[in-house]
């Protein structure tokens, strides 16, 4: 069984238990364990089942390679599944329950799957769910989904509950990772006098040092201490290297508060970090070895049996039984001696066996078998017995030899992912069997050089003293690289470890058959065996990334981190090629998964995005605003009164503005100043009309149109004085236009003498609009005239209207007589309050953006984005009169000449009148005679903009008609989705006032 | 997430201050042009594997437009230049062909 | 006029750094060529200070506030004059809100003649200040500036997440920040994210 020991241990605080809660039971650990040593300690070896065959799985790792021990954490707001029990620090009141099972983690119905695994080969969904098509949707999808997966998916009601956050930082030389070699890195480099930053994902500094010895006694402590001294160092733990991406940037995901919850602030950071260079010391991680049987709980990497020892004072099991390739296992078994523990047998691959450590291990008594293989583990949900044969042949069993754990190791892979992020090449060392990091083809920053390094058993030095060595040259080149002048620091003198070499093994034994093979696991969390991989083979998938794909392998939670160089060894062997030659998957970020609200960082809930507001807003709140998104701003759609309907609040709105007086906040127009001697023959460039001719107090209504010809934006343009313009574009297009006007500034016509600002946010604007608008205006007084001859239609004067200082434009977009009032935004609300006071005896009534459309649209005023889309030039719409035929040239005019856009042949714009008086659906198509080549129905038109019309009491409609003007008087047919046929006779498009007598007045 | 340097203000910022503004260095062709010289200069674009110009705008910063020298590939910068200017100067040209001897673009090597 | 009220009218948080809207401020967009003596002049005069050098700020009447705390220190603020660089062709000048128009009318008398731009964009803005010693890391978690090279006498024009944004300091510990007016709320709400209790990163 698993058990705390009586002593060891050195990260827990065995004066300070801490209670937490499994699957409902409640037990008990202490601080500074993680979740799965709190586990092991309990006698908790079986901690989950696997996707598919749902077997039993017990911890495998120590660390964030672990695959199998993943947990649904966390209740309510804090609940998220597929959380590694070996990185997630145990705290009082931890509540966490098994994944994958049905009804409990000891009796799963979803095991027959196991039973039924021959039948559930690589591929299998691929190959057998084609047919019949309808019964993937209705019998196969549900199933598989019931079965396969992780973790729960989170209630999608319940919001989480912490905050998460961003963090730029800037350093010239980062580190990633804690141990050694990291903190060796981080000194060398840091005493150049360079900014360091330096990143451990663990609580702890110093990596495997600590359970496997430091260079010297106390060595870690004193570095540490030296670093926390430096002024130009930053040290984070809990903080892992998520992903090195172009230019040297690097993404920190740091983990606040998953081990103290209790505590206020944000759950997790991520740190956008720019990096002059990085060092990557992130270590090796230990592979298994594929025997039978290899996925048992109870079998362990032979790293992680020795950090339980050490770190927890947790052993996985009283019997413990070795196998490995190579001489760094028998650490484990001299720690499991040494813990009082039993070691009945060590089988190492290698005919000849091991060096000084084997030599120890004998000394103190421990079996040793070489040349030896394990068959086969027996066991079901804890490992019994392993039987034992040669390694060189096919599994014939010599022996049985009872144990109730196995540490096993197939040698050590150097981790460089973060290497390779962003395009860092590997070379395949023949004498260790791992892939390195070819330092002579690094990821290239912005001046075309390196700007990653790897120290240390990331950089494929194994050895502690190779190892420093190594993470000392990397930090001074580092510091070199970032332009700092750099030394080697003075290291301990260590002598070479007395290491026989390892020796690869990539099937135990060697010649497995193929029964042994289906219970050889390669990836545990997506149950892929070497017979798996082997049949992908055999298919023809010889891509690593196709068998990859073919077969899940790697493509779990942990992306492969024990599996790949298994999986891929096993395809060379297949395929008869050498490793190098197969190659690796694509490492791709981030090194484990990370949350995705880190990712989203401070916008959720009311910042989510920015929500634009105008100096009016709050007023618009309290009076029953129903809003409107209009870009980033809220602009009221109408005002709710009582009980009413959004549709019946728009008519009351119209009705009561052509009757009196209405108000729009009109403060989101774009407003451009365009100011200089050339100003006139800019805008003479960018409107289709002839602007320079407009006089000084006047406006006139523009279109604009991008380089291809179309249609744009539009507004009113006013010569505010003889070289200067104001420019009112669209709600959403004054950043647009604004960007537009300094690009053909800045890149084209830079000798042009031209100034732009956008003064759109200095003005709150209000529409005063109404056949009472100009006595409400009258009434507050001032020295501005805006009587009928003083301020004629398309008029602009400023002055004082009462206090307030005033632009007021006589414009008119909802055809009645009316006035927009602009003043500074600090007096928007004033003047908002103060014509609602003045306007009381006159019914003063507010209008939102619908009643705005649909009292233009009876006008037959076009509205960019509804008459146009990107395809509409302004010759469709019946604008000719705004295009001047005098100008040499403006933006899009030579786009216009192109035939397409001169033929008759376009669709135009035309007013629609429905025979019976109803309203045509938004977006309707109008139909033509015959099919096109798809066997669709032909069309001849489409309606762009469509209301029902209170002033009229009827529907009415403008659209793109085929032809449209010279079919007046025509009726079309327009079929809506609930199977009526909207008939409707083709008019012109100004429906009231046609002769524009009510503006004038 | 690359980084770029205003050259007129003279921050060094990462790609979220900026936007990204396609080729550099059209010929406008107006009215009156030949139509494929309109379609070349409205549509046809250089997609180099190597050596590019193109131009940024400082839209979260100074508002300024400037050109870019960068290789597509690596996502090496070669300089910024101002947008004033028909062509790329001479230390532009220097610098990338130190590092890509014998580049072409267009009209410039 | 005397009912004139900025965006937020003055709402504060302290969390881990105090952020506070420091009401209105007369900001003038001034466009024209900077190296001109006659634009020199004019800008001295309107602004009190020398154009300053590229992303440059040069205030006068502001430290003084900084060493107060609210109230007070917008006060102090409010009364500061002094000009900012924000492009080749472009300065911000600042002056009470009062007196943005007198400003614009010192540079259009000074400058009859010559060809460049004033506008007065005070009410365009949103102004707020970060305070305390974790005013850095504040701004840190939300503009792409390293702000532990940011120094008194610089202005950067970034992005505050997802808005544009400028800022300098006013003191020792002080920032200020510009924003445009409508999202005034969002940049609020963005500074009381990144200075709620706890967030402290211990870098700065």
């Amino acid at each position: 069984m698993s058990t705390r020991l009586a002593n060891g241990g050195r990260r827990i605080d065995r004066t300070r238990p801490v209670e937490f809660r499994f699957n409902g039971k409640r037990l008990k650990g202490f601080e500074g364990d993680t979740l799965a040593s709190a586990l092991l300690a309990n006698d908790q070896m079986m901690m989950g089942r696997s996707f598919k065959y749902h077997r039993p799985r017990g911890v495998v790792a120590s660390g964030s390679e672990e695959p199998n021990a993943l947990f649904n954490m966390g209740e309510g707001g804090k609940f998220e599944p597929n959380q590694r029990a070996t990185t997630t620090e145990l705290f009082d009141g931890l509540s966490v329950t098994s994944q994958n099972h049905w009804p409990s983690l000891e009796f799963d119905v979803g095991v027959l799957n196991n039973y039924a695994a021959r039948f559930l080969p690589a591929g299998f969904y691929y190959k057998t769910f084609m047919f019949p098509r309808p019964a993937w949707k209705h019998v196969f999808e549900p199933f598989i989904r019931q079965s396969a997966g992780l973790g729960r998916a989170p209630d999608k009601e319940t919001l989480d509950a912490d905050t998460y956050e961003h963090f730029y930082f800037f350093a010239d030389v980062v580190v990633v990772g804690g141990g050694v070699a990291g903190l060796q890195a981080a000194k060398t480099a840091a005493l150049s006098g360079a900014k360091v930053l330096i990143m451990e994902q663990d609580p702890h500094w110093g990596g495997r040092a600590m359970v496997d010895g430091e260079p010297e006694e106390g060595f870690v402590q004193r570095l540490v201490g030296e670093l926390e001294g430096m002024d130009n160092v930053t040290m984070r733990r809990r903080m892992m290297g998520a992903g090195v991406y172009d230019h040297g940037y690097l993404l920190g995901y740091e983990r606040l508060r998953d081990h103290a919850p209790m505590l206020a602030g944000p759950r997790h950071r991520l740190w956008r970090i720019r990096a002059g260079q990085i060092i990557t010391a992130t270590g090796a991680i230990e592979r298994p070895l594929s025997f039978a049987g290899n996925d048992i709980p109870g079998v362990m990497l032979a790293g992680a049996v020795r950090d339980y020892i050490a770190e927890y004072g947790v052993s996985p099991g009283d019997r413990v039984a070795v196998v490995t390739n190579n001489d760094d296992a028998y650490r484990t078994a001299i720690a499991v001696k040494k813990a009082g523990l039993e070691v009945p047998v060590i089988v190492d691959a290698r005919a000849g066996g091991g060096g000084e450590l084997a030599r120890e291990a004998r000394g103190m008594g421990i079996r040793v078998e070489n040349g030896k293989a394990i068959a086969k583990v027996t066991g079901g949900k804890r490992v019994k017995s392993v039987k034992l044969c040669a390694q060189a042949g096919e599994g014939a069993v010599l022996e049985e030899v009872a144990c109730d754990a196995v540490a096993m190791s197939g040698g050590w892979s150097p981790v460089v992912h973060l290497w390779s992020h962003c395009g860092g090449k590997l070379v395949w060392d023949e004498a260790e069997a791992m892939f390195r990091p070819d330092e002579s083809r690094p990821p290239l920053n912005q001046n075309g050089a390196g700007f990653v390094r790897c120290a240390g058993a990331a950089n494929g030095a194994l050895d502690l003293g190779a190892g420093l060595a190594d993470a000392d040259a990397a930090g001074k080149g580092a510091a070199e690289a970032a332009g700092f002048k750099a030394r080697g620091d003075t290291l301990p003198d260590l002598a070479q470890d007395d290491a026989l070499p390892i020796e690869p093994v990539w099937m135990m034994p060697q010649g497995a058959g193929p029964k042994l093979r289906m219970k050889a696991w390669l990836d545990y969390q997506n149950d892929v065996k070497v017979s798996d991989v082997q049949l992908a083979a055999r298919e023809g998938y010889e891509s690593v990334e196709h068998t990859k794909r073919y077969t899940t392998l790697g493509m779990a939670t942990d992306q492969g981190k024990l599996s790949n160089i298994n999986g891929l060894a096993i395809l060379s062997d297949t395929l008869g090629q050498a490793i190098p030659q197969t190659g690796t998957t694509t490492f791709r970020p981030p090194y484990t998964p990370i949350s995705m609200a880190s990712i989203a960082g401070e916008a959720r809930g009311e910042i989510f995005q920015p929500v634009r507001r105008t100096p009016m807003h709050a007023w618009h709140e309290a009076n029953g605003a129903h809003w409107e998104p209009v870009g980033h701003w809220r602009r009221p759609y109408c005002y709710l009164k009582g009980e009413e309907t959004p549709h019946e609040a728009v008519s009351r709105e119209i009705r009561a503005t052509r009757a009196s007086l209405g108000l729009l906040d009109a403060s989101t127009l774009g407003k451009l100043i365009v100011k200089g001697p050339d100003a006139g023959k800019f805008l003479d460039m960018l409107y289709t009309n002839m602007m320079s001719t407009l006089k000084p107090g006047r406006c006139r209504y523009g279109l604009m149109c991008s380089e291809n010809g179309f249609l744009s934006d539009d507004g009113v343009v006013v010569r505010l004085d003889e070289d200067s313009f104001l420019c009112h574009t669209t709600t959403g297009g004054a950043e647009r236009i604004h960007g537009h006007m300094e690009e053909w500034l800045q890149t084209e016509w830079w000798d042009w003498q031209v100034h732009v600002v956008n003064a759109t946010e200095q003005w709150a604007q209000v529409g005063v609009v109404g056949p009472n608008s100009r006595k409400v205006l009258e009434k507050l007084g001032g020295d501005v005239d805006i009587s009928k001859d003083g301020l004629s239609f398309m008029g602009y004067t400023s002055g004082k209207l009462g206090e307030f200082d005033a632009r007021i434009f006589r414009i008119a977009f909802a055809g009645e007589l009316s006035y927009e009032v602009a003043v500074p935004a600090s007096q928007g609300r004033a003047l908002w309050d103060a014509l609602w006071d003045a306007g009381e005896e006159f019914g003063v009534t507010p209008y939102g953006t619908e009643a705005m459309h649909v009292m233009r649209a009876e006008k037959g005023f076009i509205m960019i984005g509804d008459e146009t889309d990107g395809t509409v030039i302004p010759q469709d719409l019946g604008l000719h009169w705004a295009i001047s035929k005098k100008k040499e040239d403006y933006i899009g005019k030579r786009a216009q000449e192109r035939t397409f856009m001169q033929s008759s042949d376009r669709w135009q714009l035309v007013g629609l009148e429905t025979v019976d008086g109803s309203v045509i659906p938004d977006g309707a198509y109008a139909v033509a005679e015959g099919e096109n080549a798809n066997g669709q129905r032909n069309v001849q038109g489409r309606v762009t903009s469509t209301y029902y019309s209170p002033t009229l009491d009827r529907g009415i409609a403008m659209g793109l008609v085929h032809k449209g003007p010279e079919r007046m008087g025509e009726v079309i047919d327009f079929p809506g989705t609930d199977g009526t046929i909207y008939k409707a006779k083709i008019v012109d498009a100004v429906f009231y006032d046609p002769e524009g007598e009510k503006q004038n007045v | 997430m690359l980084i770029l340097e205003c050259p007129c203000c003279g921050v060094t910022g990462e790609e979220t201050e900026f936007h990204g503004g396609g080729e550099a260095h059209l010929k406008r062709f107006g009215p009156g042009s030949a139509d494929t010289d309109f379609e070349n200069y409205l549509f046809m674009r250089e997609n180099p594997k190597g050596v590019h110009l193109e131009r940024w705008r400082h839209v979260n910063g100074c508002g300024k437009w400037f050109h870019v020298a960068r290789c597509t590939v690596t996502l090496e910068i070669f300089g910024s230049y101002s947008a004033q200017t028909l062509e790329p100067p001479q230390e532009i040209k220097d610098a990338i062909s130190a590092k890509r001897p014998g580049w072409s673009w267009r009209d410039f090597s | 006029m005397s009912d004139t009220v900025s965006a937020l009218q003055g709402a504060a948080f302290e969390g881990i750094a105090r952020v506070e809207e420091a009401g209105l401020r007369g900001m003038v967009t001034f466009r024209g060529d900077l190296t001109a003596a006659k634009v020199k002049t004019a800008v001295k005069a309107a602004s009190g200070v020398a154009i300053p050098g590229q992303r440059g700020i040069a205030m006068s009447g502001e430290g003084g506030a900084a060493a107060a705390t609210g109230a007070a220190a917008a006060t102090g603020a409010a009364a500061a004059t002094g000009a900012a660089w924000m492009s080749p062709d472009e300065l911000l000048i600042l002056v009470p809100h009062a007196e943005a128009d007198a400003a614009v009318a010192t540079l259009n008398d000074k400058l009859s003649g010559t060809h460049f731009m004033a506008e007065n964009v005070s009410d365009a803005r949103a102004v707020f200040t970060v305070t305390g010693g974790k005013a850095r890391e504040v701004i840190g978690k939300l503009a792409p500036v390293d702000m532990g090279a940011f120094g008194q006498g610089e202005i950067r024009r970034t992005r505050f997440a997802q808005v544009p944004a400028a800022l300098w300091m006013h003191g020792e510990e002080a920032f200020t920040i510009v924003c445009f007016r409508s999202v005034a709320d969002y940049m609020f709400g963005l500074l009381r994210a990144a200075a709620q209790e706890g967030s402290e990163v211990g870098v700065y």
